[in-house]
């Protein structure tokens, strides 16, 4: 009897995860439809006009989609000379000593600084350091919240990466070794393509983080609406046009962001899933 | 038949884990060229320590200390770079382990890949199919070369290690247990190939099987915490044991 009503009590309380992402879901789709059916969701995806005259709205999608893909892949390719070596340190080379420990501490310790600590060293240093280097006459842009978005998913990428490096069997490495190799050849030749699919999906996993951040890439990416033409110049994203928009926004206007942040939602949930499915895969092999 | 200079020689060999403990005590031998010889002791002996020190796989760990001297043709391998002995010396462990991420086929010649060495295509084929040939492998594997080692069965796996090891050409082959995780069949596969393969390359292996050691050694080494207590042909060892030690390990009272 106890153990019926522990049952049914676990179930309903298990029960509201999915009905509060199906709520989120649904919500997110409902506001989202106006805009839909009044530009055709194919257009909205395309347009790249974003203009706010009375009588003659225009609102599409593309700048932002644009952003979001130029900065998160940009922090990816950034990310990965800071990540790959410190898995290689953590996993490998220091494989269970006090300085490997260390070092994961302290990486892991850049996951949990808030976002605006991020922004506002990204503004008040990263900023004027790239209009003294002449890079872009403004300072911000792209390449600017690229950047600190970089060292934001360092710590995604390399916790998770180093786990597969470390699981790396001994014996294969010992074989390697027996054969002549190097420790440089055996982590080309053997650590990586073994340990291959899972380093992959943690940059998966890394890259779903970056799509998201909000905060940081708000203050950092210039905020003009239109598609960026190169990396320096200034944009916004998914998630940076919304927050700063949301509030003076209603009807179609509202429903045009809210429509942005369900293509925002797809693409994390999308990435995040084959993530996950990758790594899973990556453990049983 | 006495060779000037053995292939292999001990001389008061140590190796310590610790500074306190050595795992291995001055372990002083010579090993005869073209001949199998057994390890053998009781676990944690020091039998499979003092294989690795042979191809200095104690060197990638950085608190294990290697002193005395281990003479490969007459030339102190403690003083050379690990890579050029690994190269002479190849090694079987105890687990089967391919390359998983590798074919067969290139599962044989990783060690030139590994290397950097590059081969021409009939050079390669020569290899794979000279070496999976010694090994008995080749008529159960030609036309799946290209499939990946990992699909093999334990037995055939464990050949294919010992390919991957003869491809490199070694003067010496040391097998650490290698069939300790086969089944009986496959046992008996590996106990024959090393009898074929002795023509060829002076092997020492390390076994806690007596009756492997039996079969397949002429000389035998039984170690004991960290000695070699005993070391002379392998018949007369098992006849007519010098030492009490031997004796009792070898009449099952200890082990």
């Amino acid at each position: 009897m106890n153990d019926k009503v522990y049952r049914i009590l676990l179930f309903a309380v298990a029960l509201i995860m999915p009905i509060v992402c199906g709520g989120v879901v649904y919500a997110l789709v409902t506001d989202a439809y106006d805009a839909f059916q009044h530009f055709g969701f194919f257009k909205f995806l395309t347009s790249s006009e974003w203009s706010y005259t009375e009588g003659a709205e225009q609102y599409g999608a593309l700048p932002f989609i644009t952003g979001t893909l130029m900065t998160t892949l940009l922090a990816l390719v950034f990310c990965i000379p800071f990540s790959l070596p410190v898995a290689l340190f953590v996993g490998e080379y220091f494989k269970g000593t006090k300085i490997a420990a260390v070092l994961s501490t302290v990486t892991d310790l850049l996951a949990g600084i808030p976002s605006i600590i991020y922004g506002l060293w990204g503004f008040y240093t990263l900023r004027p350091l790239i209009m003294a280097l002449n890079i872009s006459p403004q300072g911000s842009g792209i390449l600017t919240a690229s950047l600190v978005l970089a060292i934001m998913i360092v710590p995604y990428a390399s916790s998770l990466s180093a786990e597969f490096i470390k699981m790396v069997p001994n014996d294969l490495k010992e074989g390697a070794y027996s054969l002549g190799a190097t420790r440089a050849e055996v982590i080309r030749k053997v650590v990586f393509p073994v340990a291959g699919s899972g380093i992959f999906s943690s940059y998966i996993l890394a890259i779903g983080r970056a799509l998201g951040e909000t905060m940081t890439v708000t203050m950092l990416i210039g905020n003009t609406n239109n598609i960026p033409d190169s990396i320096t110049s200034t944009g916004n994203s998914m998630a940076s046009i919304i927050a700063n928009q949301f509030g003076e926004a209603d009807d179609l206007k509202l429903s045009s962001l809210i429509a942005i942040g369900l293509i925002l939602f797809l693409i994390t949930a999308f990435i995040n899933l084959i993530g996950k499915i990758m790594i899973k895969r990556a453990r049983i092999a | 038949m006495e060779s000037v200079t053995p292939i292999l020689e001990f001389n008061k060999t140590c190796v310590s884990y610790t500074k306190q403990t050595m795992a291995v005590k001055y372990v002083s031998a010579a090993i005869d060229r073209n001949s199998i010889t057994a390890i053998m002791g009781p676990s944690g002996c020091g039998k499979s320590t003092l294989l690795r020190a042979v191809n200095l796989m104690h060197n990638l760990y950085p608190n294990i200390r290697v002193d005395g001297e281990i003479l490969l043709n007459g030339e102190n391998i403690l003083s050379m770079e690990p890579i050029d002995v690994r190269r002479r010396v190849g090694m079987v462990f105890q687990r089967p382990a391919p390359f998983p991420t590798m074919s067969i086929y290139d599962n044989v010649l990783s060690g030139y890949a590994l290397n950097g060495v590059r081969l021409s295509k009939t050079e390669k084929d020569e290899t794979v199919e000279h070496c999976l040939k010694s090994v008995a492998l080749w008529d159960e594997v030609k036309d799946v070369l290209n499939k990946k080692g990992t699909f093999l069965s334990g037995g055939q796996q464990q050949r294919l290690c010992i390919a991957r090891a003869l491809a490199m050409k070694p003067d010496i082959l040391l097998m650490d247990e290698p069939t300790s995780a086969l089944d009986p069949i496959a046992t008996a596969h590996i106990e024959e190939l090393m009898q074929e393969l002795q023509k060829e390359v002076t092997i020492l292996i390390v076994t806690h099987n007596m009756g492997q050691a039996m079969r397949i050694s002429s000389k035998s080494m039984f170690m004991y915490l960290g000695e070699l207590v005993e070391y002379g042909d392998t018949a007369t060892m098992f006849s007519n044991p010098s030492d009490e030690r031997t004796k009792a390990y070898l009449t099952g009272k200890m082990g």
